[in-house]
């Protein structure tokens, strides 16, 4: 009961703080004047000019093809400087060069600001690739997300409007303007806390007992602080957060948990200031809380209980559930991350989440089946959107009424836009998921040939619909057990990766791009108010069935079924 | 579609030097000046300054005289670290904690109740620093026996070393092993 009095009290904390940073990102992408201005303004102009891209506005082919343009850029650069950091500077540790379809699956991961890893970075990255590479990427592919997302804005809001904005302009202020003051001043605070920063490898100790022991550091805080701010999630060492080095105490966790979802949150009340309808944030805000909440609830409960296999076996079930978290959190904080970092789409753990209880480790599942509450930094809002636009027309059908939102009608084009980018995503999950369930099926001893699963049974199958749902999802967090260094993981996963970010950016942008060029009417008496109460109920029911009704089926087959297999339901 | 790739070559160019050279550069002149210990990773040194280890990693502490940490999944490799990743029904995990439990029953002297979580369990990077105070606590007995002091003794270094939760509410009371090991082997630990 206290854990989630403390983890209500953490999301609090978080929704205050979204509120004046939701005006400021408001304010920053409609040329107001801020008070970061005399510093970042020469930054921001200064890449600009280097660029030597026009700030003319662009319609939303121009924008997209801009977005896509420096992505294939972002990815080609990407894996050349991963296949070949052997042979480049900054390499205290001696890390050879990346096998290429673990720098295809890791460039195309992060290109798409997943953050799924097959690697573990501790060995598998030198500290040129760790700042060079992902550092980067962490901020320019938040930043395209944040870009995406403003121009959908501009679509809601603007009345027979053909452009959408510039996207280097938007772009490189999400970045240097957005992302880059939060990091800065998070990533001081986490070096505060024991976070290190330090080019040189790693450091060589003689242990009190006697034994050598090489303990890996790095540019661990820089790294950390963009990581979560950009819902990006992939972490310097391969337990990400868990390591006491990403996240040494717990005021550090609460200062990572507040990054994961500032953003994503504030995103809402910047919505709210581009179309001028406050309510309609709080009605959007609050349709999501009433999501993201319950399931903090959940996932603090079941993790709070204890294992019962391990409870049979005499371990003490009032501590929690202790395997794959840290002592320093204890069950509570790992159960608000565990469902914060899949809701937002970031993806980085406090506890490994292969190691929680079934229905614990559901949690995590579900929130990578939304894929919308809040979601990723851009990414996310654009799916509510897509949500959004979904339930005015189930609305507008079961009132009779021809479907409108802010006083524009909603017609065939925009349904089957977002029709077709919401199907992607269980497309993405479910028909992956069962070709690597026959592949597994149809390999003699798979166990031996392919050595995918760590864990048997019904937990076998969840590590395998994890770690496609989570690329699908671009969040990029994992049931760990599943042996995904190998080429069939490492390519599957990086299409769905690469699919499943660009499908449902340009999508929706037309979508935007298709409602900015109606002219905009007032609301009349007979129209349903996107602002009201009954529409934040719609709204809620729609997500909740439309989101979750196909994943049913998957879920009784993973992590339910062993939680009834542990005999907890007798 | 040229024009378009061109441009996001001089992007990529100068948002890398930015994100990738002068931020991190500059966090790391900030670190250096202002949280030097922090900053090169919490390290422990001996009056030599031979480095015995970091505050936030743990180590590996099998002989008697010292209290254990927790079980860890990579056997204590701070350069290649993780967790175990067991499912919760997976039967080598049971019998890998099965096991822990009887050898702590047996090592600790305790025929009967239940044991801690945290000294059974492995933690999430495999490098956890801390155990509870209840996980410490049953280890005393063995520890003072060892050393040859009184158990009371030890219980005073224990609370010592007891760190509470951050604000009394955020996150759990621990106790940092190594810290502790090491204040045991001061010259002077049980000398008042």
């Amino acid at each position: 009961m206290w854990n989630i009095v403390i983890n209500l009290a953490i999301i609090a904390i978080i929704i205050a703080t979204s509120v004046p940073l939701g005006r400021y990102i408001w304010k920053v992408f409609t040329d107001q004047r801020t008070w970061l201005d005399p510093v970042l303004g020469p930054v921001e102009r200064l890449v600009l000019r280097v660029t030597g891209a026009s700030t003319a506005q662009q319609d939303w082919r121009a924008y997209c093809v801009s977005l896509l343009a420096s992505n294939v850029v972002m990815w080609v650069v990407a894996y050349l400087l991963l296949t070949a950091q052997a042979l480049l500077p900054l390499n205290p540790d001696g890390i050879g060069g990346m096998e290429a379809t673990l720098a295809f699956n890791t460039a195309s991961s992060f290109t798409t600001n997943t953050n799924l890893q097959h690697y573990s970075g501790e060995t598998g990255l030198s500290t040129f690739s760790q700042l060079f590479v992902i550092v980067w990427l962490q901020f320019v592919t938040a930043a395209t997300g944040i870009a995406a997302c403003v121009a959908v804005f501009r679509g809601l809001a603007g009345s027979r409007l053909q452009t959408l904005g510039n996207f280097y302009q938007d772009c490189t202020r999400a970045a240097v303007r957005v992302l880059l003051p939060l990091s800065v001043l998070v990533a001081v605070l986490l070096v505060w806390q024991g976070v290190p920063v330090t080019y040189e490898g790693a450091v060589s100790a003689t242990t009190v007992e006697g034994t050598v022991q090489s303990v890996a550091r790095g540019m661990v805080a820089p790294e950390v602080a963009i990581k979560q701010l950009g819902t990006n999630g992939g972490g310097y060492f391969g337990p990400n957060s868990a390591h006491p080095f990403e996240n040494p105490t717990p005021l550090s966790n609460l200062f990572e948990t507040w990054s994961i979802a500032i953003i994503p949150m504030a995103m809402v009340w910047t919505l709210g200031h581009f179309v001028r309808r406050r309510r309609l944030a709080v009605v959007l805000f609050a349709a999501m809380l009433a999501i993201y909440v319950p399931m903090v609830v959940g996932a603090t409960l079941a993790e709070t209980g204890g294992s019962p296999p391990l409870t049979e076996l005499g371990v003490d079930a009032s501590q929690g559930s202790l395997e794959g978290k840290e002592t320093r959190f204890g069950p509570g904080l790992s159960a608000l991350w565990a469902v914060t970092t899949t809701v937002t789409s970031n993806g980085s753990v406090n506890a490994m989440h292969d190691s929680m209880t079934p229905l614990g480790g559901l949690m995590p599942l579900t929130g990578m089946w939304l894929n919308n509450i809040f979601g990723g930094v851009g990414v996310g809002f654009i799916n509510m959107v897509l949500y959004l636009i979904v339930t005015v027309f189930v609305a507008g059908m079961m009132v009779g009424r021809a479907p409108e939102f802010l006083g524009k009608k909603v017609e065939a084009r925009e349904m089957q836009l977002a029709s077709l980018a919401l199907l992607w995503h269980p497309l993405a999950i479910l028909v992956t998921t069962a070709i690597a369930c026959v592949v597994w099926v149809q390999t003699a001893d798979p166990g031996t040939a392919l050595g995918w699963l760590k864990n048997p049974g019904a937990h076998g199958f969840s590590e395998m619909l994890y770690e496609f749902t989570s690329a699908a999802a671009n969040n990029g967090s994992g049931f760990e057990g599943l042996g995904d260094n190998t080429p069939f993981w490492n390519i599957a996963t990086g299409l769905v990766m690469l699919l499943s970010r660009y499908v449902p950016i340009v999508l929706p942008v037309a979508l935007a791009a298709s409602l900015a060029a109606k002219p905009g009417a007032d609301d009349s008496a007979g129209s349903l108010r996107a602002d009201s109460a009954t529409f934040g109920l719609m709204l809620w029911g729609v997500t909740i069935i439309i989101g979750l009704l196909m994943f049913l089926p998957v879920a009784v087959l993973g992590p339910i079924a062993e939680h009834l297999s542990q005999g907890v339901l007798r | 579609m040229t024009t378009d790739l061109i441009r996001g070559v001089r992007f990529a160019i100068v948002t890398m030097l930015l994100f990738g050279g002068a931020y991190p550069l500059v966090i790391w002149g900030v670190a250096q000046t202002a949280f030097r210990h922090q900053a090169q990773g919490s390290l422990v040194t001996r009056a030599d300054g031979s480095v015995v280890g970091s505050t936030l990693i743990a180590q590996a502490f099998t002989g008697d005289r010292y209290f254990s940490a927790r079980p860890s999944g990579v056997d204590y490799n701070a350069a290649s670290t993780g967790g175990t990743n067991s499912g919760p029904t997976n039967p080598d995990h049971l019998a890998a904690v099965r096991d822990r439990v009887a050898a702590v029953r047996t090592r600790e002297a305790l025929p009967s109740g239940v044991i801690p979580a945290d000294l059974v369990t492995a933690s999430g990077a495999g490098l956890d620093p801390h155990l509870s105070p209840a996980a410490i606590d049953v280890q005393v007995a063995r520890v003072a026996a060892a050393r040859g002091v009184p158990v009371d003794a030890v219980r005073r270094i224990v609370a010592a070393h007891i760190v509470p939760p951050t604000f009394g509410i955020l996150g759990q009371q621990r106790v940092n092993v190594l810290l502790l090991n090491v204040a045991l082997d001061a010259k002077d630990a049980f000398n008042d």
